[in-house]
């Protein structure tokens, strides 16, 4: 550890962070358009080509606007809980890879630097552990805000986030079981190459949807709710509780709020593509595309299948109404959680048999 | 170096959480400290590079049990005073008793020297093995001559006591109230409502 690997670990938090904030303010300019389409309206125009800077004047108009503060907050929570929010939804990106490792000579040495933010054993539970310190901003914010309706916003969060954590975790289970390894970058290198059927390679990529796509429906469906994106936003449901937790925020606080949440959604779409769909892995035509070509392809195809998921959450957004409260805990608690266990049990013993062979045989 | 100040600022930290949790006149403010108290250890966890103990500490502690914490402070209601008055008589004289006994332990251990400040003289101690291979470590017995591979049988076990001890601790304080001289012998569904 010198310094110049110092720097590349700095470098690699620094693009993070701005490649973060960069996919969100695309990203809101992206869902304003898509749902202005599909509801046969413009969007936003005025801001930019095709009003894409829209997001960019909308985050210097919070910049400027009053910070109000509720005289019956408790003052030291609820200042508190908007960092709460954005600081988890940045490390969760972290571990996230989103492009193919690049060989670089410096410092008189070839280094082999992961274009992730960093490449840890246990990236999986990591991104599950910070996840669910993700939903104390929530919680914390309705709750201190002194006010009935954020009260029922956060209350509801915590129990939205409880059950449907239950169902992210046991449906990422037969991923770790089948690829045998927690780390996401190894994930990935574990989905390249074609798929087996037998011993006879198929043309599909060997991708972890194709084998597991129950798991990917529920991890989905699970991630989805856990966002706190319609049909599950009873969280923040305008219609029956104003804002829910974010109501008494006002400028930069909700500001953070917002940020925190398209974050969120990013971050869970890569996951999607990281552990379903191969991650960085796509054609790069090495040797006869020019080198930088070749090593900048692999984000391009990262990016690409992101987009295809976050063309769904929006989808999901603009057609679907919004689930009620009992709805919600029956689909979390007696579908997708027994669902899960189910599948669990039979890659368990698909595993079984692949490594010890048939009980009989 | 690096390892001391990260354990001075993170010992900090713990302690501070751990005087809020009992301090906190707010269950919830309570319920923030012991996160973060939480949250040092698991930092200790990584500065020893045990990346798996940490991320689980976070994931069931932080994430599973404090949301129950916070769950059923909201739903109990806040805003209700807690009674403050302590109820049993020796409490307060027993602790003072087990803090200058820990006080005086950690000195002896201090002072005859079987315990640095910071515990590397060089390169940090590196663990390596799978899952399987830490659990053997942890709780297999092995051969009697092998000391190493059971090591860690007996705190693991010891930890496990002490769980169950503070468990039916909790509910014996829960469900303890001092009898007054008047009042018939309370059977243990005596609510304040009943």
């Amino acid at each position: 550890m010198d310094w110049i690997d110092l720097g590349l670990v700095a470098l690699r938090v620094v693009v993070v962070f701005v490649l973060l904030q960069v996919v969100t303010i695309l990203l809101i300019w992206f869902e304003r358009k898509v749902v202005a389409d599909m509801q046969n309206r413009v969007g936003p125009e005025r801001a930019g080509p095709w009003g894409i800077l829209q997001t960019v004047a909308d985050g210097l108009k919070l910049f400027f606007k009053e910070q109000v503060t509720p005289r019956k907050v408790e003052l030291g929570l609820y200042l508190a809980a908007p960092m709460l929010a954005a600081v988890p939804a940045f490390l969760m990106f972290m571990v996230v890879p989103f492009g193919r490792p690049v060989r670089i000579n410096l410092g008189g040495q070839e280094r082999l630097i992961p274009i992730q933010g960093a490449d840890l054993n246990i990236g999986l539970l990591y991104v599950l552990a910070m996840s669910s310190v993700a939903v104390y901003a929530v919680v914390l914010a309705g709750w201190s805000s002194g006010s009935k309706y954020p009260l029922l916003g956060g209350v509801r969060a915590t129990a939205q986030a409880i059950s449907y954590e239950a169902a992210m975790g046991l449906s990422l289970v037969p991923v770790v079981l089948f690829t045998g390894t927690l780390s996401l970058s190894e994930i990935v290198a574990a989905q390249s190459g074609s798929l087996t059927f037998f011993d006879r390679a198929l043309s599909l990529p060997a991708w972890n949807v194709f084998v597991l796509a129950p798991s990917f429906l529920i991890f989905f469906i699970a991630a989805v709710a856990e966002t706190n994106r319609a049909p599950f936003d009873l969280v923040e449901a305008e219609q029956e509780i104003v804002g829910g937790f974010h109501t008494e925020y006002s400028g930069l606080r909700f500001a953070l709020f917002f940020l925190a949440e398209y974050i969120n959604i990013f971050t869970m779409s890569a996951l999607a593509v990281t552990l379903f769909l191969g991650g960085w892995s796509g054609p790069t035509w090495d040797g006869t595309l020019p080198l930088l070509v070749s090593a900048i392809l692999p984000t391009v195809w990262f990016m690409l299948k992101v987009v295809l998921f976050l063309f769904m959450y929006v989808w999901l957004r603009a057609t679907l109404p919004r689930l009620r409260y009992d709805q919600l805990m029956t689909l979390g608690w007696k579908r997708l959680i027994p669902a899960s266990l189910v599948w669990l049990f039979f890659i368990g013993g698909a595993m079984a048999v692949r490594q010890f062979g048939l009980p009989w045989g | 170096m690096v390892e001391l100040v990260i354990f001075v600022l993170m010992g900090a930290v713990t302690l501070a959480g751990a005087i809020g949790v009992v301090r906190a006149r707010n269950p919830v403010y309570g319920a923030m400290g012991l996160m973060a108290t939480l949250f040092a250890l698991a930092v200790f966890y990584v500065v020893h590079l045990a990346h798996f103990v940490a991320v689980v500490q976070v994931i069931v502690y932080a994430g599973a049990v404090i949301t129950l914490f916070l769950f059923v402070i909201m739903f109990v209601g806040v805003d209700r005073a807690e009674d403050l008055k302590e109820k049993l008589a020796v409490q307060r004289p027993v602790a003072l008793i087990v803090l200058v006994g820990v006080v005086v332990l950690a000195g002896v251990l201090v002072v005859t020297g079987r315990f640095d400040w910071v515990i590397s003289s060089g390169e940090p101690p590196v663990v390596r093995g799978t899952i399987e291979e830490i659990g053997e470590n942890l709780i297999s017995i092995g051969s009697p001559s092998d000391r190493q591979a059971s090591r860690w049988l007996l705190p693991f076990e010891a930890t496990s006591l002490l769980l169950i001890v503070a468990a039916v601790g909790a509910i014996a304080l829960a469900f303890y109230r001092p009898r007054r001289k008047d009042e018939p012998p309370a059977g243990p569904d005596t609510g304040p409502g009943s």
